[in-house]
C-alpha cells in the first residue's frame, strides 16, 4: 500500500502522468475507484483484500481520457483487460502507464506490454474453481431444469440496468445494439425474452474477447450470475479453439478470426 | 403429437444452399413443406439473432446451412459461421434451450437429394419434439 502511495506520488510530483486510477476508501467500508490528480492526495490510495474491482473499465471512458495521461493500478484481470484493449487497437503502450499489483499488494512495473505479458504466461488465470463447479452443476441438470434455472433467476429477475455493460472493460462500443431501433433487436423494457436475448447477445459479443474478471455479476444489482454466460464462453473457446483473451497484445480476435480445421461434430453433411 | 405440422425455419446461403434446394425443386425430389427457406449472402451473415427471433416468433426449429469449409463464395464466411455456431450452440445449451431444435449443415448447390434429406429428417425430429412452447410463451409476455 505505501508503496503504491510512494510511487503515485512520484509519479505525479513529475508530471509523467496526469492521473492515477486507483482504489480508495468508500462509504461505508467499501471500496470505489479514485481519480488522483494531485500528489498530496497520493494518499487516499488503498489496496487491500476489498480490492477487487476492475479498474481498466475506466481506460477508455471520454471523462478520463480528458484528464489526461493515466496511470492505472491494475490487478490480473485488468492487466489482462489491458492487453485485449491493446489487441483490439483501443489503446497503445504511450496511453497508460500501467503498475500492475500483486494480491498480496506488491507493486510491479512493466516495461511494456510485452513484459506485461511474461507475467500473465507465469500467472494462474484460469477461472475460479467455484465458478466451474457451479457450471459443471448446470451442465449435469436436465435441460428443462436449467431453462427453469435461467427463467427464474435472470428473465424473471433482470431489471435490464445495464450495469453489467457499464462495469464490463470490454462493453466499450460506442452505440450498443440495444441501443439501435431500425430494427428494434432487443426490447427496450425488460420483458421475458428480451432478457434472455440481451444476455446472450452480450455473451455472444464478449465471447472470445471477455478476460473472467467477473466485474457484471459484481456490478449487478440483482445479483443475477450472469458470469456464468460469459465464463463458458470462455471454457469452449479455451476448449475448442485454444485461445485465451488478454494473453497477448496482437492477439486475434477469437470470433472474427478461425482455423479452417475448427472441430466440430453437430454440422451435418452428406 | 402425430398431426402436429412443426414451422421450420431455413437460414440457407444463396451460392450453395438455396441453389441445392432450386436443384431439389427442378429434379422434382418431393420434401417436407414444413420448411420456410430465407436466402442470405452468405452464412457468415445470419446473425445468432435471427435464430432466438424465429423461436420468439413461432418457429419450432432452425436450420442453417451454406456452403461446405473451403467451398464459401466469399472465401471464408462458412468458417466464421462455424466458429460462431460452435460458441453459440454451447451457449444456449447452457441457458436451457432445446439445441435438439437447431439444425446445422453444409449443403452444396449440386446436393439437391441431400438438401431434401436433411428437411425431412429434421421435420421428423421437430415433429416428435413437439411445438416449441416454453420459448413462445415466454416470448408472447413480451408482447403485452
Amino acid at each position: 500500500m505505501e508503496s503504491i502511495r510512494k510511487k503515485a506520488k512520484e509519479l505525479l510530483e513529475k508530471n509523467a502522468v496526469q492521473v492515477i486510477i486507483g482504489y480508495g476508501e468508500g462509504l461505508d467500508k467499501s471500496v470505489s475507484a479514485i481519480f488522483v490528480r494531485k500528489p498530496e492526495n497520493a494518499e487516499t490510495l488503498i489496496f487491500d483484500d476489498r480490492c477487487v474491482h476492475n479498474l481498466a473499465v475506466y481506460l477508455l471512458k471520454n471523462e478520463i481520457k480528458a484528464l489526461g495521461k493515466p496511470c492505472i493500478i491494475a490487478h490480473l484481470a485488468a492487466l489482462r483487460t489491458i492487453l485485449q484493449l491493446a489487441s483490439e487497437h483501443q489503446i497503445t503502450e504511450d496511453d497508460v502507464l500501467v503498475l500492475g499489483v500483486t494480491h498480496k499488494g506488491e507493486l510491479m512495473e512493466f516495461a511494456g506490454f510485452k513484459d506485461i505479458e511474461k507475467y500473465i504466461a507465469s500467472a494462474n488465470i484460469d477461472i475460479s474453481e467455484n465458478e466451474k463447479e457451479i457450471i459443471n452443476k448446470l451442465e449435469a441438470m436436465t435441460r428443462e431444469e436449467r431453462w427453469q434455472f435461467w427463467v427464474e433467476h435472470l428473465s424473471l429477475k433482470c431489471i435490464k440496468c445495464y450495469a453489467c455493460r457499464a462495469a464490463c472493460p470490454l462493453c466499450y462500443c460506442s452505440r450498443c445494439q440495444v441501443e439501435y431501433n431500425q430494427p428494434q433487436w432487443i426490447t427496450v423494457e425488460a420483458t421475458p425474452v428480451g432478457i434472455i436475448e440481451w444476455h446472450i447477445t452480450r455473451a455472444m459479443h464478449i465471447a472470445g474477447r471477455c478476460v473472467s474478471c467477473g466485474e457484471c455479476y459484481r456490478a449487478c444489482p440483482m445479483n443475477i450470475p450472469i458470469n456464468l454466460l460469459n465464463y463458458l464462453t470462455v471454457l469452449t473457446i479455451k476448449e475448442k479453439f485454444n485461445v485465451s483473451a488478454g494473453t497477448s497484445a496482437d492477439l486475434d480476435s477469437v470470433m472474427s478470426s478461425f482455423k479452417s480445421d475448427d472441430k466440430e461434430n453437430f454440422i451435418k453433411q452428406s | 403429437m402425430p398431426d402436429f405440422q412443426p414451422k421450420i425455419v431455413a437460414f440457407v446461403c444463396t451460392w450453395c444452399t438455396y441453389a441445392g434446394a432450386d436443384l431439389a425443386g427442378t429434379s422434382r425430389i418431393k420434401y417436407e413443406p414444413n420448411v420456410k427457406i430465407i436466402r442470405f449472402p452468405c452464412t457468415g451473415r445470419i446473425d445468432f439473432m435471427f435464430l432466438l427471433k424465429s423461436f420468439a416468433y413461432g418457429a419450432d426449429g432452425v436450420i442453417v446451412s451454406g456452403c461446405h469449409p473451403n467451398d464459401c463464395h466469399y472465401t471464408s464466411g462458412n468458417f466464421h459461421a462455424r466458429r460462431r455456431w460452435i460458441v453459440f450452440r454451447e451457449l444456449v445449451d447452457l441457458l436451457g434451450m432445446d439445441i435438439n431444435r437447431l439444425c446445422f449443415s453444409w449443403v452444396s448447390a449440386a446436393e439437391g437429394a441431400q438438401w431434401a434429406e436433411i428437411v425431412n429428417s429434421f421435420t421428423e425430429q421437430v415433429r416428435t419434439l413437439g411445438p416449441y412452447k416454453e420459448y413462445r410463451e415466454l416470448a408472447e409476455k413480451d408482447k403485452k
